[in-house]
């Protein structure tokens, strides 16, 4: 209770603080729709209740993006080109496979890094420097590329995931596989572990913490990747496509509707990761 | 049980307020797995220029004795007072310097920038700031290292600097919660015996935590036996070694018979079969 | 071993030795064959005479990789896909290269050469091993410029069209994200330090500001458009949104960090709260300041670009990829990703320098390498 009590706290405000914002923000194309019906003098609270019934309002109100969410999740086929639950499961389906590949491809770098002197000495500094660029500019510039040589939909979206996922699991893991103590390896040596066994026994059990903290960047950039790669194919469908048309029309409940779900999604996936990271975490003895 | 000590004879005068003063004084600390007794019935005075050493193991309620006189902690029960003052009061008034266990320097500042933080904090003019630095550093024997990082001394080195931070300010009361703990034994000596010297020379009273036999007599005027479970005072016993004091003291009868009373002090308060 | 190499080394230099005398004959049987190619696999082949007659440098293992990419580069222009020996000396280069860079990090690791100047030239060699196989494959291959031109192009590119790239770097970087980092930066660092002294609100909002820090807020880019215009504006809208939650929950963090003994010390000192916040606090948070001005560092650029892709005046380097992209203009968008290479780095390159200047006292500043 103690932990639940702030956060609602400072939830309560700020959907308090979203109303009023959106009154003000509403307020003057408001005054044109009710001057053009001439109606005058409006009482506050009716007037609130049209600045939060717009069409397309410039701030919808909280409820107009919750009941949009559920009109197209719940009310929709989900099959229709408007549910935004298979818009989601477009996005969903591209951040988990670049997702799984990312990952994969961090830690096999991260155990070659580790265990090679010369991969250490030139891989490291371009990874390093690789995570100072603007990686998601080239996003567009891969789907079409990629989409010249037919390489369409789920693909080219779930490249520019894995790009953009597998350089935290990179650092993150050459950090853990190193974290070993000099007496912990001097021990491994005593009873002459093949690298094998140190590998196993020691390297990669103390790097788990460390995988689980990057995979939780991971998944969070791998949606963010997914969603921007969509910007550049407006026909393939997903989230990003969803922010696009809502733009070029001012559908901005549609906007925010899909920037919420986004935002559930992406919250959903760290939660999992960040489940599956007690659950090892308690099966290996570390303390939370 | 308790002792009440009869006033110390170190001081003369006699009329002077003590500089600690304790009466039944308890605390006790609210924990998940219930309370904690951590000081009970607490009775003890302090007086002007005495080196007492609080000694016992660990749980005995030495430190947090030590912290309360501090106002880091706060009595449950009982009076506390510091030169006839609340201890809050005493802290407002920089009344006491305190050394941690650790040296605690911060490493974004060279020593003499440390030893000028409670300075700046207290607000003393820049020239001020400048003439207690170099006092201070002489009186530790830390001159030539102004300018060093706290990183680039040895462990030694910076609990002397953590020293001069306390003496910076020239509070009279000087709080030392086991200071050289960490340090060698060789080292320990040689900073044991710099800081009789120092305390000869400054007049300073002195609380020190310890849980060192041979450190503990041979620092103090009065030596503090303390008891876990709860923390209470079981013996307070008065040293009648000279203040002039070598190393080699610690081999002479009168030491041993010091030393001999406090360890008989600390195991008739069954302290080793109840440490934690 | 009588060549000295380890099991690898002895691998990758029979693959490079190998190749290099494949390409030898190759050339040798191709009646049009560059000489200077031809020549420069005849040495690469002499280096297998280390397993029979004595152990060689490893600097004649750099001078093989040199010589072989040099020459396979300027045999280059033919607008043909390239015949077969030539592929064999891409291999017999790149294999050359690894076992040069693998001796020489080995060599760097007993001491025979020095630290400061080799540990540079190694990433270096990597780099540049990975630039010629670009040009060898885009070229050698005839790779359709759409899918991926060739460096020589995009060099090319850059040079020409410099105008149109400092514009759009104008655009998005000094107009869209300097200021919107200042802004989202300092908004993060006040609010952090508003908010440490009530435990109410930060038990609140450092949940919340976590679980915004991983949220897509990239998305609110239309809406930043849609709110303050297609001009600067706008970018600068998101990339403070972006900046503004690492900033903030990297602050909240750092302002714990002092330990307790060090807060107890200015307890004693009776010292108030704006001297333990400046004296103690915001010095220990430092570390973690600096990292949240790493992320966002790169967070403020990434921000600035996608929010072009929704919409801009006709400049800015979003915009200029998304319509590049359109136009199959490849070429620019490349040289257009290779100045916002450079600009990122540069901008977290010198936030790191300050780092090192400010947070000198840390461990992970003064150990050297972390």
């Amino acid at each position: 209770m103690n932990r639940v009590l702030p956060i609602l706290t400072i939830l309560v405000a700020i959907l308090a603080f979203w109303y009023a914002a959106a009154i003000w923000m509403n307020a003057p194309w408001q005054n044109i729709l009710n001057g053009r019906a001439n109606l005058e003098n409006v009482p506050f609270l009716e007037f609130a209740q049209q600045t939060w019934a717009q069409d397309k309002p410039v701030l919808p109100a909280p409820h107009q993006v919750f009941s949009e969410i559920w009109n197209a999740t719940m009310g929709l086929e989900f099959t229709s080109r408007r549910s935004l639950a298979l818009h989601a499961w477009i996005t969903l389906s591209a951040t988990l496979l670049g997702f799984v590949l990312g990952t994969g491809l961090g830690v096999v770098l991260a155990v070659a890094i580790v265990h090679n002197d010369a991969a250490d000495r030139s891989l490291m500094p371009w990874i390093i420097a690789s995570q100072t660029i603007p990686i998601l500019a080239i996003a567009p510039m891969v789907v079409v590329g990629l989409g010249a040589i037919g390489l369409t939909g789920l693909v080219p979206k779930a490249l520019i995931s894995m790009y953009l996922s597998f350089f935290p699991v990179v650092v993150g893991m050459v950090k853990g596989l190193r974290s070993p103590e000099a007496i912990q390896l001097d021990l491994m040596r005593t009873y002459d572990a093949n690298p094998w066994q140190v590998f196993w026994k020691l390297r990669w059990p103390a790097a788990l913490p460390m995988l689980f903290a990057s995979m939780k960047v991971g998944i969070a950039i791998s949606l963010i990747g997914a969603v921007v790669a969509e910007l550049s194919n407006a026909a393939g469908g997903g989230l990003g496509v969803r922010l696009l048309t809502g733009s070029y029309n001012g559908q901005t409940i549609q906007i925010w509707a899909a920037l919420f779900i986004a935002a559930g999604l992406a919250a959903v996936l760290v939660a999992i990761v960040g489940a599956a990271e007690r659950m090892v975490n308690a099966r290996n003895g570390v303390r939370a | 049980m308790s002792v009440t000590s009869i006033n110390s004879s170190t001081t003369g005068t006699g009329v002077a307020l003590p500089v600690v003063e304790a009466e039944h004084l308890g605390l006790t600390f609210s924990t998940n797995d219930g309370d904690v007794v951590a000081l009970s019935d607490v009775n003890l005075t302090i007086e002007k220029g005495d080196f007492v050493s609080f000694i016992g193991p660990s749980g005995c309620g030495k430190t947090t004795f030590l912290r309360t006189i501090a106002d880091l902690e706060q009595p449950t029960s009982g009076t506390l007072r510091i030169n006839g003052q609340t201890p809050e009061n005493a802290r407002k008034d920089r009344a006491y310097g305190y050394v941690f266990q650790a040296p605690a320097l911060y490493p974004w500042r060279t020593i003499e920038k440390n030893i000028a933080l409670p300075l700046e904090i207290m607000g003393h003019s820049a020239q001020q700031q400048a003439e207690r630095i170099k006092r201070t550093m002489d009186l530790v024997n830390l001159t030539g290292f102004e300018k060093k990082y706290p990183w680039q001394l040895s462990g030694g080195m910076q609990q002397r600097a953590s020293i001069a931070r306390a003496l910076a300010f020239d509070a009279d009361l000087l709080l030392m919660d086991e200071p050289f703990g960490a340090l060698d034994e060789i080292v320990r000596d040689h900073l044991n015996s710099e800081l009789l010297k120092l305390w000869d020379r400054t007049k300073k009273t002195i609380c020190f935590v310890t849980h060192s036999i041979p450190e503990a007599v041979y620092l103090s005027t009065k030596i503090v036996v303390m008891s876990p479970r709860p923390g209470r005072v079981t013996d307070v016993i008065e040293s009648n070694l000279p203040r002039e004091r070598p190393l080699d003291i610690r081999e002479t009868p009168e030491f041993l018979a010091i030393a001999a009373r406090v360890r008989d002090g600390l195991r008739a308060g069954h302290s080793y079969e109840e440490v934690m | 071993m009588k060549s000295g190499l380890t099991l690898l080394q002895a691998v990758l230099a029979v693959v490079a030795g190998g190749t290099a005398l494949f390409g030898l004959v190759g050339a040798a049987i191709s009646a049009d064959a560059e000489l200077l190619l031809t020549l420069a696999f005849g040495f690469g082949a002499l280096t297998l005479a280390r397993f029979v007659w004595r152990p060689i440098s490893f600097w004649l293992d750099g001078v093989a990789a040199a010589l072989i990419a040099l020459t396979l580069v300027w045999a280059l222009p033919r607008g043909t896909v390239m015949p077969g020996h030539y592929w064999f000396g891409m291999v017999s280069a790149w294999a050359f290269a690894w076992l040069f860079v693998d001796q020489l990090s080995a060599a760097i690791r007993k001491g025979t050469v020095p630290r400061q100047a080799m540990g540079l030239l190694i990433p270096a060699v990597f780099g540049v091993s990975l630039l010629v196989m670009w040009e060898i494959v885009t070229r050698g291959a005839n790779v359709p410029p759409v899918l991926l031109p060739a460096p020589s192009a995009i060099g090319a590119q850059l040079a020409n069209s410099a105008p149109i790239l400092w514009a759009d770097f104008v655009q998005t970087f000094v107009k869209s994200v300097i200021p919107g980092y200042i802004i989202g930066c300092l908004a993060g660092l006040v609010v952090a330090i508003a908010v440490d002294r009530s435990p109410f609100l930060k038990a609140g909002l450092l949940p919340i500001g976590n679980f915004m820090s991983a949220l897509p807020i990239i998305g609110i880019a239309p809406i930043m458009v849609m709110w303050f215009g297609f001009d600067w504006q706008s970018k600068a809208a998101v990339v403070v949104a972006m900046t503004f939650f690492p900033m903030l929950v990297n602050t909240v963090a750092g302002l714990n960090a002092a330990s307790s003994i060090e807060r107890d010390l200015m307890r004693t000192y009776a010292a108030n709260y704006w001297q333990t916040l400046l004296k103690l606090r915001l010095p220990a948070a430092g570390p973690f300041i600096f990292n949240a001005l790493k992320i966002n560092s790169t967070l403020a650029l990434i921000g600035a670009i996608v929010a072009e892709f929704f919409g801009t005046p006709v400049v800015g380097m979003g915009f200029r990829i998304s319509t590049g992209v359109g136009r199959l203009a490849i070429d620019l968008v490349w040289a257009e990703i290779a100045v916002a290479a450079v600009a990122g780095s540069a901008f977290y390159g010198v936030i790191a320098l300050i780092e090192r200047g400010v947070t000198f006292w840390h461990p992970s500043v003064r150990g050297g390498r972390a």
